[in-house]
């Protein structure tokens, strides 16, 4: 279009359609302009409640400036340290202004919490030290160590030499059990402290279990109410609807009720004479998966039905017609017509069922909690940002994982996230 | 003051909301830990304080954490003038200068105090235990002691235990014959935490976590567990809903929260004129006849009613209590907070 205009043809009217064309490339880019107008706010939405949390989230889970803003001259001072000796007098003397600085503007507090991450007992150290900076006077080897032994161990050493840089793995590797080690190898955590893969993989089954329980129930659910009279289809929504209203804490605590040991369950059971003791059907992991399939569900039944909703009866009329067995019309024809709403159903109640925590908190018991308690116990309790960051982009690799899985069975006729 | 983890992420939120609209001037803001706690403390102190000013005291809720004051402090903002914390974050706060360091001459002679409620950022606002509470008409024999909380063969069935490594470890070691004075000398060494994680093993099976305080007097009314640790307030409060729940204050384990002042807070002058308010035993009393946590002031005592002192962490009741506010155990669990976290929930999925 461009090179026509660049080069208007010998006839008398070209000077007409150039003015022509070029009006329609205003229209057209003034109507561009207007989409992206009509456009900006989801834009900015996305923006501001999308990309920079999970931007920030990702920085703060490689993001390490606590040591070398906060302790600068020790840093330096250890750059050239060769760390397998005490370092010499200048590094304790750069120690002791640093600490003396950090403890009079009150950021040694924060620094010590940092490294405490990695040696307990950083914390105690540096704070003991600090408070006595102010009166110490060189030789400050001597001082330094006389206030607090452990200054003559290289682990405290070696943990601040290796802390040298504004970003480190260290917060990614532990959500890995994996440790960090000062001259940059990577080892298996301790035994005791390994955690956080085995709540993976915790996380991920549980929420595998509760997306083929929910197909289970929920297919049959849907197919009951998309084939029903519209009157009975009415009511049968409302009340997939109904539960789906009340909020995720109060259907929750209302599970903790019927499943206790004296609660509704237990007591027909014991009553009708079908158990002597009490059954365990709470704080273990069958009450999780009871309460999380049942909050779920909804967002299974709810896209099988509005596909369920728009595939003919004719079909599967038509595949018994031409002599299919009820078995190989409904594999054969109706279910593949169901795969979009099945794929979406999954992955809704996949990605939701992933980010629990309040329910296995209540109803589960020590070995039925998941990765979101342990976020939230970082990012709210005690406030360590990066270990909460790493954790949550772990949780979130897991699910862009699966997108394109969903994509593929979802096809043209799926949920389109994005 | 332990309550409600589980809504701290909702009170995140809120906190920045909170945030967001401190650009304009706003009213002396009070924040403590919500629910009937709260009310009670609004009936005795914010409104009698505000009333007698002529002043609008506003309120917020609190559930514990770090999460809002690293908002603060990145921000700068300040939604709150005075709010009621933990030790831990206490000791944080005050060495990161986040609090006021308390003038005391414009508050009261500190000898008016019981010990713990003196420190430099923050003057106590309420004793509480964490203790073993058991309902009589579910356990076969009596149990006396934190020992036998430990003793399956004397009482069997399930225990309500706190999701927490703090307090249950060091109620494991003092079962365990640990002198309430030596634990944490204990708990330092790696025999000493292991001695703790061996015990709780003994009845690892018969627990049932508690995550919320008002989980525990449940449980025992339900009889899901014949005994649990749980705060004393909550026991109290189901007893006066007539539920006869008992407890043992042998070894209870003692909290004393605070009422800290925010730096760089506009209302610096009227929080002091509401700590110098708070501390009139009279008023400290009737909030206790209320509410049944003990008072920081030692005068407030004589005012209370004999049946409410009976079941209060004060006196007798806290005679062998192992105070978390205690140098050596504010200094193990910063240190240590950490790793023991890891190894606890390692050692609870097991």
């Amino acid at each position: 279009m461009s090179e026509q205009a660049i080069n208007p043809g010998p006839t008398g009217a070209v000077s007409d359609r150039s003015i022509l064309k070029a009006n329609l490339r205003r229209a057209e880019r003034r109507r561009k302009f207007r989409a992206y107008g009509l456009i900006a706010p989801l834009f900015l939405f996305l923006l501001a409640f999308f990309l920079i949390p999970i931007g920030s989230v990702l920085y703060f889970s490689i993001s390490n400036p606590e040591v070398v803003t906060m302790l600068p001259r020790v840093t330096a001072a250890l750059r050239d340290w060769d760390a397998q000796s005490i370092p010499d007098e200048a590094t304790f003397a750069a120690l002791a202004e640093d600490l003396k600085r950090g403890y009079a503007d009150t950021t040694l507090p924060k620094v010590s919490l940092r490294l405490n991450y990695e040696v307990s007992g950083f914390r105690s150290l540096l704070m003991r030290t600090g408070r006595k900076a102010k009166r110490m006077r060189a030789p400050f080897k001597e001082a330094i160590i006389a206030r607090d032994k452990r200054w003559s161990e290289l682990i405290y050493w070696r943990t601040l030499k290796a802390n040298d840089s504004r970003f480190t793995l260290h917060y990614l590797l532990q959500a890995l059990d994996l440790d960090l080690q000062w001259d940059g190898s990577i080892e298996r955590a301790a035994p005791e402290q390994q955690i956080y893969l085995s709540n993976l993989r915790r996380t991920l089954w549980i929420a595998l279990v509760v997306t083929l329980a929910c197909i289970m129930l929920g297919y049959p659910v849907a197919y009951m109410i998309a084939t029903a009279p519209p009157r009975l289809a009415k009511i049968l929504i409302l009340l997939v609807l109904l539960p789906f209203w009340t909020s995720l804490l109060v259907r929750t605590a209302a599970w903790v009720i019927v499943l206790q040991k004296s609660g509704i369950v237990n007591d027909a059971l014991i009553g009708l004479g079908l158990v002597d003791e009490p059954l365990a059907l709470i704080f273990n992991r069958t009450g999780v998966y009871i309460s999380m399939v049942h909050i779920l569900l909804p967002f299974m039944i709810l896209p099988l039905y509005s596909v369920m909703k728009g595939i003919p009866g004719d079909h599967v009329r038509a595949a018994a017609s031409l002599g299919a067995t009820p078995r190989s019309a409904f594999l054969g024809v109706y279910f593949p017509q169901t795969v979009p709403g099945l794929a979406a159903g999954c992955l809704l109640v996949y990605v939701i069922a992933l980010g629990f925590y309040i329910t296995p908190m209540l109803i589960g018991g020590g070995s039925d909690q998941m990765l979101a308690y342990l976020i939230a116990e970082f990012a709210t309790n005690t406030a360590n940002w990066g270990l909460a960051g790493a954790l949550a982009m772990l949780l979130l690799i897991c699910i862009a994982v699966l997108y394109p899985l969903y994509q593929r069975f979802a096809g043209a006729g799926g949920m389109k996230l994005g | 003051m332990i309550f409600r983890k589980y809504v701290a992420a909702a009170a995140v939120t809120l906190g920045v909301v909170a945030l967001a609209g401190t650009a304009i001037a706003r009213d002396f803001t009070i924040a403590s830990w919500g629910g009937g706690y709260q009310d009670s403390q609004r009936k005795n102190f914010f409104k009698p304080f505000g009333d007698s000013k002529g002043i609008k005291v506003l309120e917020d809720t609190y559930l514990g954490g770090w999460a809002q004051f690293k908002a603060m402090q990145e921000t700068g903002n300040r939604p709150w003038d005075v709010v009621q914390i933990e030790t831990s974050e206490l000791i944080r706060g005050c060495e990161e200068g986040l609090f006021v360091k308390l003038d005391w001459s414009r508050i009261g002679p500190k000898d008016n105090y019981i010990g713990p409620a003196v420190t430099e950022c923050g003057l106590g606002v309420a004793t509480v235990s964490q203790l073993v509470g058991y309902n009589p008409k579910n356990t076969k024999a009596e149990p006396t002691s934190i020992a036998d909380f430990f003793d399956l063969k004397k009482i069997p069935g399930k225990r309500g235990v706190r999701s927490d490594p703090k307090g249950t470890l060091e109620f494991a070691l003092m079962a365990d014959g640990v002198d309430v004075k030596d634990v944490y000398k204990v708990m330092s060494t790696k025999a000493g935490l292991d001695r703790a994680f061996a015990k709780l093993d003994s009845i690892k099976s018969n627990i049932q976590w508690w995550e919320a305080g008002a989980q525990a007097p449940e449980w025992l009314i339900s009889g899901d567990v014949v005994m649990s640790t749980a705060y004393n307030g909550r026991i109290s409060k189901a007893n006066k809903d007539g539920h006869g729940l008992k407890m043992i204050w042998q070894n209870n384990i003692l909290y004393v929260d605070k009422w800290v002042i925010f730096k760089g807070s506009k209302h610096v002058d009227t929080a002091y004129e509401y700590l110098q308010f708070f501390s009139d035993p009279k008023r400290e009393a009737a909030f206790t006849n209320d509410y049944t946590y003990g008072q920081p002031v030692k005068a407030a005592l004589k005012y209370i009613k004999p049946d409410v002192a009976a079941a209060l962490p004060a006196g007798a009741n806290i005679a062998d209590a192992l105070d978390t506010g205690r140098q050596d155990s504010v200094e193990f669990w910063l240190d240590n907070s950490d790793e023991i976290f890891e190894r606890w929930t390692a050692w609870k999925a097991k």
